[in-house]
């Protein structure tokens, strides 16, 4: 390891199993009395399904609890409850937004269509599953290295796959779900988590000579030509996401996290440089040669000059909620339709529970986001630093790019507010994020063995004395 | 590695803080706006959802909300026998077409959102009682307004009356009219209908005759022309102006004639008060050149021309013209060429004689009070200029006296009630009638109400069309329906 290890952060080995079961405890009640005043809000009664979603939320919780303690006794305790929380309250918004669409739905006369909020419960056990499969299949984060180009492959595959003719499907203008045995699901959900592996595992390899070689340019440590290979790689295939699946948010995502990975591996700022001129150019082309990136960049100068647009509707929601918010089922959310539970379930938050709401859940998302990178940070090993930052960069960059665009900041891209919005692809494959997230942390944060021949102090201090 | 991982651990809070800044502003700061706009689905189901206030003539409403068992909760209902009479001032409320009227431009106090109220708001949250909006007193006389709308039956055309000491509006009639009931109703569908029928309806019921729509003025006009003539000093009511049977126009071959193609009341040179009696158009040509356009154009301003007046429903701005040679300034002196004037703006120049030359800025709300009836605002009188001098309208007044008593005017006398009045009869093109004018207040020694009459189509033969017979009337109905006879 090199010298910059001296600047471990150190963490004093605790399980904080105990805090982790608290903050459980207050995610799932906060949940549940959601879920609980929306129905006495909207219906004048406890919900007949409180005692299915308590179960759905709390006991899934408190069985990944139990699995953490079982396998992974030292890992961050505040990822999962703030998992939960979000998970918690998706499902409750999603319960909102259907009660909402059935009574216009009654109102216009036509039949409404069926709850989807049962639907996540399940994905949502589904996405438990699959995070105790993690927890308790990967003991160690490392074995992962070993997947690189597997992972790799797979990453490519999974973007391809809706592009497959049969396979895919064009939904609301972005060709990026399949359906397969009457299921649909989006593949780039569990591609980000395959690239972030592979691109983990290419950078430990590949960091000495992309850090190493290169030339002085106006105070700036370039790279060689040679060695750009990667990132306009990396550059292509986001470029190729964009214009033949339209999905700019993918594209953006996966195109910033190789970039952020290269960052941290090399600590050399001229790739950011370049990687923003060619994201720049990248996008200038985009811009000029396709009508539906066009209409993205005129719907967010002027939202309203769209009639009947979604993010206009979303930002006169988000208005309608003021400071203070309607009240939990006191809001419109229904007014957007199904995408007041999917796309914009955020903006149907920001409506009901308002300004303060929305901070809140912003801060929740900003709080996993930095306790994954505090996790890459006492993280001991290189491949587990970028895995962490990976993953950690991958809610940061997904929740601003959502939220800005549905709060009016930044274009519209369509991408899942994670833990929240209805979609089971999403659900489950954050789930697995987390678990790993969790999985590398119980690493960082596990008591050195004192049996470990040589600690990475030592060595930093042995290359200090000389 | 480590410090890489630090800068980014920092970059994503500045994302996280940009998302919360923003929303910040959009939530906090740009609400209101955005919670203005005619087409959020949100704030209008809500406001359509609220109790609420009444507008009110007397104590009688003419717009009220009634609970209503639908999606939305109360009902916008405007008394039927009087819907549409009283349609040009409520205006209407509807969910897909919006607000017109006292309606929209009282909407924040109606529905009880505006600052003012927002004490009461609070005082609602706090004793968990229903937001209640504020109710509105319009200034109008319900007899008068009756009186006006049912002259105006069969008729196009408008009415309005003024108390002249203080600009209260006590009559403001349009016809054809509509019922806004129809507009306001929640049956969306028939909503539609009638919208498509009123605005493809060719005799325009949803356009406001009485303060929206400009129309030549014709003889009722000779009052701001006899108005300057006396206060340039060089006239006064006895003093002779040549009035020939045609009076020749510099610059043009084209002249003037009287109504009768004859002289002045048999003389070719008539006195002023002749001259308004029988509305002599050589005798007020002549005086229009004398005084040149641009003394025309100050008098006329005085009156309130080139304001828009009434903001409660946003009248039009009469006008005279900008830039008129002599020949179109001899026009202009007898309320032709392209002097264009509302029906509101006649009643004004009648009510600024009557009340000594002072005119008052008309108004049509009364007063704002809260559920529990406290007055949240209330209207108070205001002059808009001082038009002539005292001098000056006494005179004009004696002049229109004598219009009524022994000239044009005579169709409005009231039985021991001495009325003060001027008709008009304003030609615009050949294939269309004639407009029918007629203006007055009475009783002309201590005026209680001013009033003007506007018709466009009667339906009744050219030959018979002159502001004495068929406007001059309704004037009289509408001037003893406030005076009590």
């Amino acid at each position: 390891m090199s010298i910059a290890s001296t600047s471990m952060i150190q963490i004093i080995p605790r399980s904080r199993r105990g805090v982790e079961l608290m903050l459980l405890i207050i995610a799932i009640a906060v949940s549940v009395g959601a879920y609980v005043n929306i129905g006495l809000t909207v219906q004048d009664k406890v919900p007949a399904s409180t005692g299915y979603y308590a179960a759905g939320i709390g006991l899934l919780a408190l069985i990944a609890h139990l699995a953490l303690r079982y396998r992974a006794p030292y890992a961050d305790p505040v990822l999962l409850p703030c998992a939960v929380l979000l998970n918690g309250l998706g499902v409750a918004m999603i319960h909102r937004v259907d009660l909402g669409l059935q009574a216009a739905a009654e109102a216009a006369g036509r039949e409404p269509r069926g709850p989807a909020a049962p639907q996540q419960i399940t994905w949502t056990a589904v996405g438990i599953i699959l995070f105790l499969v993690v927890i308790l299949v990967i003991r160690d984060h490392r074995r992962l290295q070993a997947l690189t180009y597997t992972a790799g492959l797979a990453g490519l595959v999974l973007l391809i796959l809706p592009l497959v003719p049969g396979l895919g499907v064009d939904i609301n203008g972005a060709r990026i779900w399949v359906r397969l045995a009457g299921m649909s699901f989006q593949p780039g959900e569990f591609a980000k988590l395959c690239l972030v592996v592979f691109f983990a595992g290419y950078l430990v390899v590949k960091r000495d000579v992309l850090t190493l070689a290169g030339h002085r340019f106006l105070g700036l440590d370039l790279p060689r030509a040679r060695d750009l290979g990667p990132i306009l790689i990396a550059w292509g295939v986001s470029l190729g996401v964009l214009i033949f699946e339209k999905d700019l948010g993918s594209s953006l995502l996966f195109f910033g996290l190789f970039l952020f990975l290269l960052y941290v591996a090399t600590e050399r700022a001229g790739w950011l440089l370049i990687g923003g001129l060619l994201f720049a150019g990248g996008a200038l082309f985009a811009y000029s040669t396709f009508g539906h990136v066009q209409k993205r960049v005129a719907d967010w100068q002027d939202p309203f000059q769209e009639v009947g647009g979604q993010v206009s509707n979303a930002l006169m929601g988000q208005a309608w909620g003021g400071v203070l918010g309607r009240g939990l089922g006191q809001g419109r959310p229904e007014i957007l339709g199904f995408y007041g539970q999917s796309d914009f379930i955020i903006s149907s938050f920001a409506e009901e529970l308002g300004l303060t709401g929305m901070i809140a859940i912003i801060l929740v998302f900003t709080l996993i986001v930095e306790r994954g990178l505090r996790t890459a940070l006492g993280c001991r090993d290189i491949f587990g630093k970028l895995l962490a930052t990976g993953l950690a960069m991958s809610f940061a960059v997904q929740v601003f790019v959502i939220v800005g665009g549905v709060t009016g900041l930044i274009p519209l891209t369509g991408l899942a507010t994670p833990f929240m919005a209805l979609g089971g692809t999403s659900l489950v494959a954050n789930w697995a994020i987390v678990a790993l997230l969790l999985r590398i942390s119980d690493q960082a944060r596990r008591p050195q063995t004192p049996a470990a021949p040589v600690s990475d102090d030592t060595i930093a201090m042995a290359v200090q004395k000389q | 590695m480590n410090s890489a991982i630090r800068r980014l651990a920092v970059a994503a809070i500045i994302l996280m803080l940009a998302l919360m800044a923003n929303s910040t502003y959009l939530q906090a700061f740009r609400a209101n706006d955005l919670n203005g706009r005619n087409d959020n689905r949100r704030v209008r189901d809500a406001q359509f959802s609220v109790d609420r206030g009444a507008i009110l003539v007397g104590s009688t409403p003419v717009a009220q909300s009634k609970p209503s068992n639908d999606r939305f909760e109360f009902q916008r209902s405007y008394p039927d026998q009087i819907a549409t009479a009283y349609a040009p001032v409520t205006g209407f409320y509807s969910y897909l077409y919006g607000r017109a009227g006292v309606e929209l431009t009282y909407n924040s106090e109606l529905n009880g959102s505006d600052p003012s109220l927002a004490f009461r708001r609070v005082v609602d949250v706090l004793t968990n009682r229903r937001q209640q909006g504020a109710s509105v007193s319009l200034t109008l006389n319900a007899a008068a307004q009756l009186a006006a709308y049912s002259g105006l039956s069969g008729k196009k055309g408008a009415v309005v009356a003024i108390e002249p000491k203080t600009g209260k509006v006590l009559a403001l009639a349009s016809r054809p009219s509509y019922n806004p009931n129809d507009l306001a109703s929640h049956d969306l569908d028939k909503v539609g209908a009638t919208w498509k029928k009123l605005n493809e309806d060719k005799t325009k019921p949803l356009s406001n005759r009485a303060i929206k729509e400009l129309y030549p003025p014709g003889s009722t006009f000779k009052l701001v022309t006899a108005a300057a003539a006396l206060s340039s000093g060089k006239y006064n009511p006895d003093s002779k102006v040549r009035s020939p049977a045609f009076l020749e126009l510099p610059q043009t071959t084209v002249g003037l004639v009287n109504e009768d193609r004859k002289n002045c009341g048999g003389s070719d040179n008539a006195t002023l008060t002749v001259a308004l009696r029988y509305s002599c158009n050589t005798a007020f040509g002549t005086i229009g050149l004398d005084l040149g356009a641009d003394a025309l154009r100050e008098q006329a301003e005085k009156f309130g021309f080139g304001e828009r007046q009434l903001p409660e429903l946003g009248a039009a701005a009469s006008r005279f013209p900008a830039d008129p040679n002599a020949p179109q300034t001899a026009q202009s002196a007898i309320g032709q060429f392209d002097v264009q004037a509302t029906p509101l703006q006649m009643a004004m120049v009648s009510a600024g004689i009557a009340n000594g030359g002072d005119v008052m800025k008309p108004y049509l709300v009364q007063n704002v009070k809260t559920a529990d009836l406290k007055t949240v605002s209330e209207t108070k009188p205001e002059s808009l200029h001082q038009a002539v001098s005292p001098e000056v309208a006494s005179k004009l007044t004696q002049m229109m006296v004598d219009v009524v008593e022994n000239g044009t005017g005579k169709a409005g006398r009231i039985n021991g009630v001495q009325v003060a009045g001027k008709t008009g009869t304003a030609q615009t093109s050949p294939e269309r009638p004639p407009f029918a004018w007629f203006t007055a207040f009475a009783p002309a020694n201590d005026p209680q109400v001013a009033v003007a009459v506007m018709i466009e189509d009667a339906n009744v033969p050219r030959t018979d069309i002159a502001g004495g017979t068929l406007a001059a009337p309704i004037a009289k109905k509408v001037m003893e329906a406030v005076l009590g006879q």
